[in-house]
């Protein structure tokens, strides 16, 4: 996309700048740190649902090699809890501290920690922690909450405008239909790891985190310490998906553990207790209601939905956070509800509410459409807004129509026939179906420092994120672009909580809060440059600072006289030239910022081995200026396939009896594989910068990908089979004919 | 994980010597019972690393039948040319199970002797007839969709056999040669792997300290296509929903001889001698097929999630079968 406020690497094609060190073995994760001493803990975690601790033996354990100390509620130190306030940057999700008191709350949670001189030791004498507990029936399924009592309603997550239910009821076309989303259970790669240190009573943790300053802040609340004690690490980690977001049990148990052992420590959560202690998306129960006029015009929409959350705190996935504005409808509702469950508290998984909310709603859509005879995309075109109708705001930027244009234009929506099993291909079924997908546009406060060097690089820190989706890359193309250095002469720190503070890399909110930061700072880089160059002994003393140009790394007063900046800087024996800045949040005074899109799928059923297949994906993305289309493409990609997954495999499975998940490994808990990938993906990006949201015009595109694919594949299976599945996950047995 | 005693073995019956006491596991590719010591599902006292066997030859016999050594790999095995040539639905098997990296340690005695994946028994405290005799059976009433049998269940346990490999072995036909304290002796491969019935705990004909060192495989049926087919929720990396491993010979369309064996639904490698019979004379069509999948699954039990096995595995014969001999 042309664009007169930035230069051609702003858009461009560029593999990532930290690539190399990860395939050299360079990018230490929170793990990969092996310091002095270090001790290594092992936690035991609860095998009951519900209950509580009666007794815990470690005699046997206590005996065993290497064994340096074991913790449980009746031996640990006191700690606080954090205020867990997102405006004071020192949000959890559960705030109960590990090993706070005998009560278990959830399967997996921590009961006990061993440390001990060896990893293996330390699991060993785990294993020989011998404890008892008095258990309680388990709430362990979402239809079990759902029979245990009235849901909690939570009206400041709400919306209503009009008066849908009297709407509803007189309209001459509706809808009722209810919705179900399952357990969810981020899975990424790299195992949540803690190795924490004290240093004179200076914690340095090393995290595997998507938020270091929030982690920060948080490690200072609980251990009653100001927050310039604490240093928080998470220069890569293996992605989050949302479960590194926040500060879990096991880092609070970690640190807790080097500061009474007076040593080193390393915990890494073992990959079962990563479905219990590091937070899920929680089953939903959406019930929506659409009606329509006699042209297709939305005359009531209400989508009311539930979720679990902890017995020990209240998160609420916000389902229906797009039906609020995302098509022009008069009478509305959206509520939202929890029930409490014997699970860990959930958390944000990648696109919180959106994902399993429009699954919901763009299912809903794709059944009133047919019940109305109307295509299910001319539908969506016929309830078209430009106006944020629950703000009563006009979209900053919206591209909607040009993403139905352009996506069904490549995928070859006019060719389809609507009757359900119409379309064939030897012995499989063909079905195409189509979803909206929605994302909401959001821009934090934010500090950077961006220094020029004396040895002709730059150098640019803050105390944000890259967890794997290319933030290294990006930061570095913001300095290039307005320093004019090629990317190799940019170098990059992010992921320590000594840096300018910066967003916690989730929302999809990290690239539009930190690139106008980290620009302002190169801006102020190259004034101080100037300052320095017209002042004593300087490269053009004498010189007013504002008649100086700065262009490819070299300074020029206009009358003939150009000096690189390397040369200015040591001329004077300094090492650089520091530019910091900061930018603030956006608000919603004068638009809505939202992110909008479209996917066109295509499924394969072959009913004689009931076999099901997501063939070809079209998605076409109006995220704003593309910032690197490579790194972006990849983000719609993997959220394609992530897409995928939550509409074909995910369910984290709980046992109602004993209320013990039974999949919680990567063998049974099933995500994509290579083999599940379609044939087909096109990402589109529809690149239109939309400059009232910041100056690069960039919205973030982390998570909208993954809106409304599992709607696109539910609306495709049931063009392929006629039939119509409203709980996830869509697996053969659902649709095989017996 | 419990520290254990390792030795490596340098002979067969250097090996059965080292394995003598009730604690004691052979080890070879790892991929069980590393999985099960670290989860402390198995507590083995003494490993004994039978890896560096000299039993990794893949030789054919005089009387055609395929002597396969217990440590060639699976990949090894899949990729071998007398087994892409002549046992095709051996090879297609397992091709089909774990991942490259797992096939490429894992070897043949080792995955006759894999275990379940019942998350009963993996979780080591569950109710579980088989990790705890008389403890009970967590999986019956529980969730048992995906890794639980229709076929050859007691109300002892019911979790199916996980191998693809062993179900091509059943539809081909071997024998396991074993050596132990009293010497060698073979072992039917239909009657290696032992139903639950009233001790599930008790998985295989194996005796004290015996060691598999060989699978020998019948000579291929002559004439003979074959194919296996294993379906699952995705497309790979996953242990069997239903499969179908099927060997036949016809001549001008009528069926000669056939073998089918079925995994992911029984708590053996499944042989379904009854639809093999009904098929011998019978013209190769859908009917047939249909009749000897409905005969297959005729003494099925169904459990609360995994009722769509019963008609899973039926498609899955109708097709492996139609995809032979089309």
């Amino acid at each position: 996309m042309s664009d007169d406020k930035h230069g051609k690497i702003i858009g461009a094609s560029r593999s990532r700048i930290d690539g190399p060190k990860k395939l050299r073995g360079d990018a230490p994760y929170a793990a990969d740190h092996h310091l002095p001493n270090m001790a290594y803990a092992y936690g035991v975690f609860s095998t009951v649902a519900n209950g509580r601790i009666t007794g815990i033996d470690v005699s046997e354990a206590r005996t065993l090699p290497g064994v340096i100390d074991i913790f449980h509620h009746d031996h640990f130190p006191n700690l606080y809890r954090t205020p867990s306030t997102f405006a004071q940057e020192n949000k959890v999700d559960e705030t109960r501290l590990p090993f706070e008191d005998a009560k278990v709350h959830y399967p997996g949670q921590f009961v006990a920690l061993v440390v001990a001189d060896t990893f293996s030791n330390a699991r060993d004498a785990a294993y020989r922690v011998r404890v008892d507990y008095e258990e309680d029936e388990p709430v362990a399924t979402l239809a079990q909450a759902m029979e245990s009592g009235e849901p909690t309603p939570h009206a400041a997550s709400g919306h209503t405008r009009g008066d849908p239910d009297s709407a509803w009821n007189d309209a001459p076309h509706r809808i009722e239909s209810t919705y179900i989303t399952p357990m969810e259970t981020h899975n990424p790669m790299e195992m949540h790891a803690s190795t924490a240190y004290w240093d004179k009573g200076d914690l340095v943790l090393y995290e595997a985190s998507q938020g270091v300053v929030f982690a920060r802040n948080v490690m200072a609340k609980v251990f009653g310490i100001p927050p310039e004690r604490v240093d928080v690490r998470s220069p890569f980690i293996g992605s989050g998906f949302g479960s590194k977001l926040w500060i879990w049990p096991h880092a609070v148990a970690a640190a807790a553990a080097a500061r009474e052992v007076g040593r080193p420590v390393q915990l890494v959560v073992p990959r079962e207790e990563m479905f219990t202690t590091t937070g899920h998306r929680p089953p939903t129960h959406q019930t929506l209601r659409l009606a329509t006029d006699a042209n297709g015009k939305l005359q009531a929409l209400s989508h009311d939905g539930i979720n679990t959350t902890s017995m020990v705190n209240t998160y609420i996935e916000k389902t229906g956070s797009c039906t609020k504005s995302l098509y022009a409808c008069p009478n509305l509702r959206v509520s939202h509800a929890t029930l409490p469950a014997n699970h860990g508290t959930p958390t944000s998984m990648r696109a919180p509410g959106a994902a399993p909310g429009l699954f919901a709603l763009e299912s809903a859509m794709d059944e009133m459409a047919e019940s109305i005879d109307m295509d299910p995309l001319e539908f969506r075109r016929a309830n078209y807004t430009e106006t944020d109708e629950s703000l009563d705001l006009p979209f900053s930027s919206i591209h909607l129509m040009e993403a139905f244009d352009r996506g069904a234009e490549k995928f070859g929506w006019s060719k389809r026939t609507p009757e359900p099993g119409s379309m064939r291909d030897g012995d499989e079924i063909i079905g195409w179906g189509m979803a909206a997908c929605n994302w909401e546009a959001l821009k934090m406060d934010c500090d950077a420092r961006v220094s020029l060097r004396a040895d002709g690089t730059a150098f640019a820190s803050c105390a944000t994120q890259d967890i794997g989706t290319g933030t290294y890359t990006i930061v570095a193309q913001a300095v290039s672009d307005i320093t004019g250095l090629p990317l190799e002469r940019i170098e990059v720190e992010l992921g320590d909580s000594s840096y300018p503070s910066g967003p916690v890399s989730g929302g999809s909110w990290a690239t539009a809060t930190t690139l106008p930061a980290i620009a302002q700072a190169a801006r102020n880089a190259i004034d101080a440059l100037k300052t320095y160059a017209t002042g004593d002994g300087g490269a053009f003393s004498g010189s007013e600072a504002d008649t100086l140009t700065f262009a490819d790394g070299t300074l020029s007063d206009g009358n003939g006289k150009s000096v690189d900046y390397a040369e200015v800087l040591n001329q004077l024996k300094l090492a650089n030239a520091d530019g910091e800045a900061h930018t603030p949040a956006a608000t919603n005074d004068e638009y809505s910022f939202r992110s909008f899109g479209a996917h066109f799928v295509e499924i394969r059923w072959d009913p004689g081995i009931s076999n099901l297949r997501v063939s070809r994906v079209v998605s076409a993305i109006d995220v704003g200026q593309v910032i690197n289309q490579t790194t972006a493409a990849n983000q719609v990609e993997g959220a394609i396939a992530m897409g995928i997954g939550m509409a074909l495999f995910e369910n984290t499975e709980y046992d109602s009896r004993s209320g013990r998940p039974v999949n919680n490994n990567y063998a049974e808990y099933l995500v994509p594989v290579h083999a599940d990938q379609p044939e087909e993906v096109d990402v589109i990006l529809l690149d239109h910068p939309d400059y009232a949201f910041n100056e690069f015009g960039a919205r973030g595109i982390g998570e909208i990908g993954i809106t409304g694919l599992a709607a696109a594949v539910a609306n495709a299976v049931y063009h392929a089979t006629g039939k119509r599945i409203r709980e996830l996950p869509i697996t053969l047995d659902k649709l095989m004919v017996t | 994980m419990r520290n254990f005693a390792y030795q490596r073995a340098g002979s067969v019956d250097a090996a059965v010597a080292a394995h003598s006491g009730q604690s004691s596991s052979f080890v070879a590719g790892g991929t069980t019972l590393l999985d099960l010591v670290k989860l402390d599902v198995m507590q083995p006292e003494r490993i004994v690393d039978v890896r560096s066997l000299p039993l990794y030859d893949v030789e054919r016999l005089d009387d055609g039948r395929l002597k396969v050594g217990a440590m060639v790999t699976n990949t090894d095995l899949a990729h071998h040319p007398i087994v892409t040539e002549n046992y095709r639905v051996l090879s297609e098997a397992l091709l089909a199970g774990a991942s490259t990296s797992l096939r490429n340690k894992a070897t043949t005695g080792g995955n006759v002797m894999q275990r379940v994946r019942c998350p009963y028994f993996r979780d080591g405290v569950s109710a579980c007839n088989k990790r705890e005799p008389g403890s009970g059976c967590a999986a019956i009433g529980g969730l048992n969709r995906s890794v639980h049998a229709v076929l050859g269940t007691s109300d002892q346990c019911i979790a199916s056999h996980p191998s693809d490999m062993c179900v091509a072995m059943a539809a081909i036909g071997a024998t396991v040669l074993v050596s132990g304290p009293n010497g060698e002796r073979e072992i039917d491969f239909l009657d290696f792997h032992l139903l639950p019935g009233d001790s599930p705990d008790k998985e295989h004909a194996l005796e004290a300290d015996e060691l598999i060192t060989h699978v020998v495989l019948d000579a291929p049926m002559e004439g003979n296509r074959s194919h296996y087919l294993k379906l699952r929720d995705r497309a790979s990396y996953q242990f069997a929903l239903a499969s179908s491993g099927v060997v036949i010979a016809t001549e001008g369309g009528t069926i000669r001889d056939a073998r089918i064996a079925l995994g992911g639904v029984g708590t053996k490698p499944w042989r379904a001698t009854e639809a093999e019979q009904s098929l011998i004379g019978k013209p190769a069509n859908e009917a047939s097929f249909q009749h000897a999948a409905e005969l297959a699954f005729k003494e099925a039990t169904a459990y609360e999630h995994n009722a769509f096995k019963i008609p899973l595995g039926q498609q899955a014969i109708v097709r492996s079968l139609t995809t032979v001999t089309a």
